[in-house]
């Protein structure tokens, strides 16, 4: 079987599952939810305080969210040892990371959308006009986090302590995501071009390929025992 | 060849051994299975039965030892093994939110069988989850579920069924289902290989008789060499006494 078709069958099997089940898109939008509003109880509420925290605020939230997608994003192949299914079909086994990088984008872009939404309602912040300049950045950013996060969540998927551990290999690699892309979101919400600092877009896109191409060559090798 | 487009395909391993943390589950085990032959494995628990299953299914690697399957390399050769290959283990291998006919259809579609509608079908028929096949598979009782899980070794062509207590939660009928498949994949040609504590139907079933004990295979002898007190009394000797 093609990487891309184990890729679609992986996808489409997980979105049947989550649609079904809604117990990940559920608990990703109340915990975002929940984040959004501690965020405010925490930040001042003059317009300057706000301008200044709300992009670092977001990515902390995406991040924090999409955290806790990562460390269930196996769950479902651990379940019923459904993983040595998977590792028992012919094919490229880098069809499987990619299908669970898709299936992660997909789960934390429906989050990220949540997050705005009550980031403009409980902040105060008309998201509408500069929606068009934040998805860019949210689309690079995303899949960057996705395809780290989802290597390590292979790595860590059967040990005891993976809650702790994913964090504390995910966190210092997520700095150069959180820099360029706070950064950037920075300049979408004052309304500015992002191209005024398109070296920060450069990184994104760059991390976004070094981590796919990464994660699409060891993830076989993680698979096997 | 048969149904599952099986034919000629031969087993061959030497010197398999196994290692977890420096203590041995399996040591030096040889086989040689030919086309239609089913190899019962009995032993008591701990004895390297499903290691030993794993390793042929690659998804473990031997610590020693070399084995082909139809000439492809257990080692070097994973993909070409897996093709071969269907495997049915303690865990289900089931999606609880998917129904049997999407569990068993993405089992096919793993294996690169995208026109396996009908064969999905026909397997569901075969084994009576036809009234239960759009239902949610964590709403099936264990019986149902295990007779999904020996459904999904109908859905793609495979030479070699590897089977870790396939009679676990079976009633009667499942059971004489079960068995008419598995004959009719012997007569086909196809290699089983089945580990079991099941002593009456096991023995029934098998071509060649295993006894594993302390990861090494104590017995492998032909079952038309022995009655089923013979087998019993050596057993005893042989898995629960003293070393060959």
């Amino acid at each position: 079987m093609s990487f891309r078709a184990l890729a679609v069958e992986i996808l489409r099997k997980d979105l049947r599952i989550e649609v079904r089940s809604r117990e990940g898109i559920n608990t990703l939008l109340f915990f975002s939810v929940l984040l959004v509003f501690l965020f405010r109880f925490a930040v001042g509420s003059t317009e300057i305080q706000i301008r200044q925290a709300a992009p670092g605020l977001l990515w902390l939230a995406f991040i924090l969210t999409g955290l806790w997608g990562m460390t269930r994003i196996f769950q479902v192949e651990r379940e019923n040892d459904c993983l040595e299914l998977l590792r028992l079909a012919p094919g490229d086994l880098g069809g499987l990371y990619l299908g669970k990088v898709l299936i992660g984008c997909c789960l934390m872009w429906a989050a990220e959308l949540a997050i705005l939404a009550m980031f403009g309602l409980f902040f105060h912040l008309d998201m509408l006009p500069v929606i068009g300049s934040l998805i860019p950045i949210l689309v690079l950013g995303t899949v960057g986090f996705v395809a780290i996060g989802t290597l390590f969540a292979a790595i860590t998927a059967h040990l005891k302590a993976r809650e702790v551990l994913l964090p504390l290999l995910l966190f210092p690699l997520m700095v150069p995501i959180l820099l360029a892309a706070g950064r950037l979101t920075h300049l979408a919400l004052s309304g500015e071009s992002l191209m005024a600092e398109a070296h920060w877009l450069r990184l994104l896109i760059g991390f976004d390929v070094v981590f796919l191409v990464l994660g699409y060559l060891t993830f076989p090798f993680v698979m096997e025992d | 060849m048969g149904h599952d487009g099986t034919g000629g395909v031969s087993l061959r391993v030497r010197g398999l051994s196994k290692a977890f943390r420096g203590a041995w589950a399996l040591r030096g085990v040889d086989l040689d299975l030919g086309p239609g032959e089913t190899l019962v494995l009995f032993g008591p628990n701990g004895s390297g039965k499903t290691t030993l299953l794993k390793i042929l299914a690659t998804l473990l690697r031997p610590t020693r030892g070399t084995g082909t399957l139809g000439g492809a390399d257990l080692l070097q050769e994973r993909e070409h093994v897996r093709r071969r290959v269907g495997l049915v283990s303690h865990g289900s291998y089931l999606y609880d939110d998917l129904t049997p006919r999407e569990n068993l259809a993405f089992a096919a579609a793993l294996h690169g069988d995208r026109t396996s509608g009908q064969a999905v079908t026909a397997a569901m028929e075969r084994l009576g989850l036809v009234g239960v096949a759009d239902e949610r598979v964590r709403t099936l009782s264990s019986g149902m579920k295990r007779r999904v899980t020996l459904a999904r070794l109908l859905v793609h062509p495979v030479d070699l069924w590897l089977l870790d207590e396939p009679y676990t939660n079976l009633d009667q009928e499942a059971t004489k289902v079960f068995e008419g498949i598995l004959q009719e994949h012997q007569a086909s040609g196809g290699l089983v290989v089945m580990a079991t504590h099941n002593f009456l139907d096991g023995f029934k079933q098998a071509t060649r008789i295993g006894i594993l004990a302390r990861g090494r295979l104590m017995v492998d002898e032909p079952r038309a060499s022995l009655t089923f007190p013979a087998f019993q009394e050596l057993y005893t000797l042989r898995a629960e006494g003293g070393e060959r």
